[in-house]
Parts: structure tokens; C-alpha cells; sequence
């Protein structure tokens, strides 16, 4: 293991900072600059949103199967069973379906992402592209980005629906709680706040899965291995970041109640 | 003669097409290139001739402004490349082609999509970049290797696809990074003579990296004959100039810059272990 003196550690962290700020900043002045790489976007997004779909679908239903199945006993015990679809519900839209999807997606695309550029950097792909005249945050890191916000927006959504629809499962097959109960519950219990909370919190998280993906994919060094490290760095700093954005977003929308 | 507007940085670029003045450059503490200074006319092919680290791909990227240097100034077709935005040098790259070392083609485009990619970006008709591209593939004699990926290549069909990417949109000035660099030796003279072909077809001005002396003494011994579709050695013909001329690097420095026939003649004990 390489030891660096944390005056080194120190400046190598601001340029990292830095360098990942300037490229999010692009990637978003990018949008309304030409060229537009529509059919990148396109794909990125079918790559993205599609192929994502199984897991999202299966985390969210489980998701929702094992919230009633863990705090039924509990609501039982105070009489309150009939409030499982509320629990359900609140916690689903508020908090685990956005940040369990956008975990999910982190895994399989941020890992996509780094090491894919990744492998294009340690091949000079991205420096052939440049010198071709196109602009690699353009045809590469825009298109990402854009239809990563726009594809986890709708795949949080979707997790939403599958959970309740898992609560639901064990609540009427298990529990022998009545299906309109279940279902008048939970959608009286939310309130503007919480779908705000729910659909604001995916598109940070889209952002900084895609981001942090491509950044690590585009300062990808040392080959084949650097290609391995930025893969494994992309995936564990996305889901940190969206964990402490999580916080910061919770606290934030809750002052909005 | 050279004449710098201050107001865009814009020169007569005539007669030449790239200078280097007083270029210095350093990688963690280690000085890479150390005052270079030299120019490229138009239509000359200069082969650039060091060791392994003796920055001469360096050379190339700053060409292009894939890099910056510390000091010293860069002007590509009359621009100064080292004051220009990146931007200002997407546009500026359209003018120039590279043929990387290792080929650096889009490994998930086939070989169609990887010629194309330029005229794609240009958004032309596609039957008009059908024509180019089997033109350009023409050219490199690869036409038949239209629809395979690049890993269905071998490393010579691959340095091949990289020169019709670059040419595809004839430009003013084509960069090799060690075009020959890991073929064979008749793979190598295949490339040569594409790159000599080239030369003398359409009078591109090329900047040649390389670590191998023969491929440079093949480029000023030869000149392309179309009637033959085949190099010929110049044997003194009259009228018949190669425009090739040699730069050596050592430590950073340029320790020659001349033709083949001055080459031969210097004395330079570093040079004459190079070229023996």
C-alpha cells in the first residue's frame, strides 16, 4: 500500500472535490449547449431505466413484503393492525423507495459507468474522441446524467407501487386484512410533503449516481486494475452520498411541512 | 516568414503548418520536453526519432492540446494552441488527424461506425459517409473488414482502421504516434508505404513518432508511384523530393533537425549509437 504525506492526502482530496464539481457543472451546461446527443441519451436511458427494472421491481416488492411482516406483530399488539397499509405506505414513498432503488441502481450503473469510460480512458478512447473533436462530458457524461435523473425518478415510482403492492400480498394473504382497508389507508395517509419528499430526494440521487459514475470513469488510471478501483470506488461513494444526501434532504423537506 | 496578429493569434500558415517555440513540460518533477523548438512545413513529413520516454508522443498530444505545456507556445495552423479554449480546439481538431499507438479505436463500434465517427458528428447525409468511409477503407486496402469489431482484428488491420479514421476528412496535418510500433516487419512496410502514399497523393503535412529508424529512412528513400500502387526507391531521380525530414530528441532537448543525407553526416556520438 502506497503511503502519502496528508498534506499530499490533503491537496489530491480539493482536486478530486474540484474535478468532480467542474464536471457536474458541465455536465449540466451541457444541456443547453449543442451538440445534443439524443439518441445517446436514449440509449442510456433504455440501458439505464429498462435494465434496471427486474431489480427495482423485486427490491420494492420484498421491501414491501417485509414491512408488513416485521411491524405487523407489533401493530397487532396494539390493536392496530388495520394500519399496516399506512406504515407501508409512508415508509415506501418517504424514505425506502427512493433510497433502496437508487442503491440498487447505483450498484449495477454507478459500476457500469466508471468502468466502462473507465476502460475507454486506459485504452486513449476518450483521448481519440477528443482529438476526433468531440467532446467526451458531451457524447459521454450528459447523456448519463440526464437520463439517469430521468429514468431513477420514474423507477422510484415504480418501487413505490411494487412495495405497496408486496405490503399488501402479506397484509391480505397472511394477515387477512379487507383490500379496501389496506388500500384507503395508505394513500389517505400520505400527504403533499411526503410525495414531494419521495420524487424530489430520486433526483438528487440520479444525479449523484451518475456523476460520481463518470467521474470515476473518466480519471481512471493504472489499467486494468485502475479500471477495477474506480468501478468499486464508484459504487461505495454513490451509495455514501446518497445515504448523507438522504439526511440532508429528510431534514430539509421536513422544515417544509 | 511569420506573422502573429495579437489580437486572435492568428499567422500566416503558408508555409508552415505547426511550431513549437521554446516548449518545456514537466510530469512530477520530471522534465519531459526542455525548450523545444522546431516547425513543420507544409507538405513535410518530419519523422521524430528518441528513446522510449524521450517525449515524443508527448509532442503529439500537445499538438492537438491534449495537454498543456508549462512555458513556450504551440501554433497548429496558425493558432496558438497553448492560449486557446478546449472549446476553440474541438473545432481546430477537425483540421488535424491522429493515428494512435495501440490504434485507440471504439472498441464497441464496428470498423464502419469507427471511420465514420467524425462525419457522424459533422451529421452528413449517410449515403454520403457510406461513400467516404469505403473510400477511406479503400485507401488502407480494408474494405472487406467494413462490418468486423475491432477485436475481430489483428494489429496491423487495426493500425490500418486508424488511418482511415484520420484521413477521412483530409486533414491539413496527420499525427502517427508509432504507427509501426509491435508489427511485423512486412505489416510495418504496409503501414509505411500508406503513410508515404498519403504523403504524396495528397501532401499532407505529418508529424511521424517513432522508435524505429527504417521506417524514416523508407519514407525519405521512396516516393509513392500511383501507376504501380506500389513505393519506388527514389535513387536519386530528378524532381523527385520526398519532403521528409528527421528530428532526434535526447533529455528532453532536440539534438538534430535536418534531412536524411545531414543525419547520416553527424558526428554526435549519441546520435551515431542511435542510427548505427
Amino acid at each position: 500500500m502506497e503511503f502519502i504525506s496528508p498534506a499530499a492526502f490533503a491537496k489530491r482530496s480539493v482536486l478530486s472535490v474540484q474535478e468532480y464539481s467542474l464536471l457536474s457543472a458541465r455536465s449540466i451546461s451541457n444541456v443547453f449547449q449543442r451538440p445534443r446527443y439524443v439518441a445517446d441519451t436514449m440509449q442510456q436511458a433504455d440501458l439505464i431505466g429498462v435494465g434496471s427494472l427486474p431489480i427495482v421491481a423485486l427490491t420494492g416488492l420484498f421491501t414491501g413484503v417485509v414491512l408488513a411482516l416485521n411491524y405487523s406483530p407489533t401493530l397487532e399488539r396494539f390493536g392496530s393492525l388495520s394500519l399496516t397499509g399506512q406504515l407501508v405506505s409512508l415508509t415506501m414513498v418517504r424514505e425506502l423507495g427512493p433510497v433502496l432503488t437508487s442503491l440498487m441502481v447505483a450498484g449495477r450503473n454507478a459500476s457500469g459507468m466508471a468502468s466502462e469510460i473507465g476502460s475507454m480512458k486506459v485504452t486513449e478512447q476518450i483521448d481519440a474522441m477528443r482529438a476526433l473533436g468531440t467532446d467526451p462530458t458531451k457524447k459521454l457524461v450528459t447523456p448519463r446524467v440526464f437520463a439517469t435523473v430521468f429514468m431513477l425518478f420514474f423507477l422510484t415510482i415504480l418501487s413505490d407501487l411494487v412495495g405497496l403492492f408486496g405490503g399488501f400480498l402479506y397484509s391480505f394473504a397472511v394477515l387477512g386484512l379487507d383490500a379496501y382497508q389496506y388500500w384507503n389507508t395508505a394513500y389517505q395517509i400520505l400527504t403533499y410533503n411526503d410525495v414531494l419528499t419521495g420524487l424530489v430526494k430520486p433526483i438528487f440521487f440520479g444525479f449523484i449516481i451518475s456523476t460520481v459514475g463518470c467521474y470515476y470513469g473518466i480519471s481512471t488510471t493504472g489499467g486494468t486494475q485502475g479500471v477495477g478501483r474506480a468501478t468499486t470506488q464508484a459504487v461505495v461513494t454513490a451509495s455514501v452520498l446518497i445515504l448523507v444526501v438522504d439526511v440532508v434532504l429528510a431534514q430539509l423537506l421536513l422544515s417544509l411541512r | 516568414m511569420t506573422l502573429i496578429d495579437d489580437d486572435d493569434n492568428v499567422m500566416d500558415t503558408v508555409h508552415k503548418t505547426i511550431i513549437f517555440d521554446d516548449v518545456k513540460i514537466t510530469f512530477e518533477d520530471q522534465v519531459v520536453l526542455d525548450g523545444v523548438s522546431f516547425e513543420l512545413k507544409r507538405g513535410e513529413t518530419k519523422v521524430v526519432l528518441g528513446a522510449a520516454g524521450s517525449g515524443k508522443s508527448t509532442i503529439l498530444k500537445l499538438c492537438l492540446g491534449l495537454m498543456r505545456p508549462d512555458s513556450g507556445h504551440i501554433y497548429v495552423l496558425g493558432r496558438d494552441v497553448t492560449e486557446m479554449s478546449e472549446k476553440d480546439l474541438f473545432d481546430l481538431r477537425g483540421h488535424l488527424g491522429i493515428v494512435f499507438q495501440e490504434s485507440a479505436l471504439f472498441d464497441s463500434q464496428n470498423v464502419r461506425d469507427n471511420v465514420a465517427f467524425r462525419l457522424r458528428e459533422e451529421h452528413l447525409p449517410e449515403d454520403e459517409i457510406e461513400r467516404r468511409v469505403r473510400q477511406a477503407l479503400s485507401f488502407v486496402e480494408l474494405e472487406d473488414a467494413i462490418d468486423k469489431l475491432p477485436s475481430e482484428l489483428s494489429g496491423g488491420m487495426r493500425r490500418r482502421v486508424g488511418i482511415a479514421r484520420a484521413i477521412i476528412t483530409h486533414p491539413e496535418v496527420l499525427l502517427y504516434d508509432s504507427p509501426t510500433g509491435g508489427l511485423d516487419p512486412i505489416t510495418s512496410t504496409t503501414i509505411i508505404e500508406l503513410i508515404m502514399k498519403q504523403r504524396d497523393v495528397y501532401k499532407t503535412s505529418a508529424l511521424l513518432v517513432s522508435h524505429r529508424l527504417q521506417d524514416g529512412f523508407i519514407l525519405a528513400s521512396h516516393y509513392y508511384d500511383p501507376a504501380l500502387n506500389h513505393m519506388r526507391p527514389v535513387d536519386g531521380k530528378p524532381m523527385t523530393d520526398v519532403h521528409t525530414s528527421f528530428m532526434v530528441l535526447h533529455d528532453g532537448k532536440v539534438i538534430f533537425d535536418g534531412t536524411a543525407q545531414q543525419l547520416g553526416q553527424v558526428r554526435d556520438p549519441y546520435i551515431r549509437e542511435y542510427i548505427s
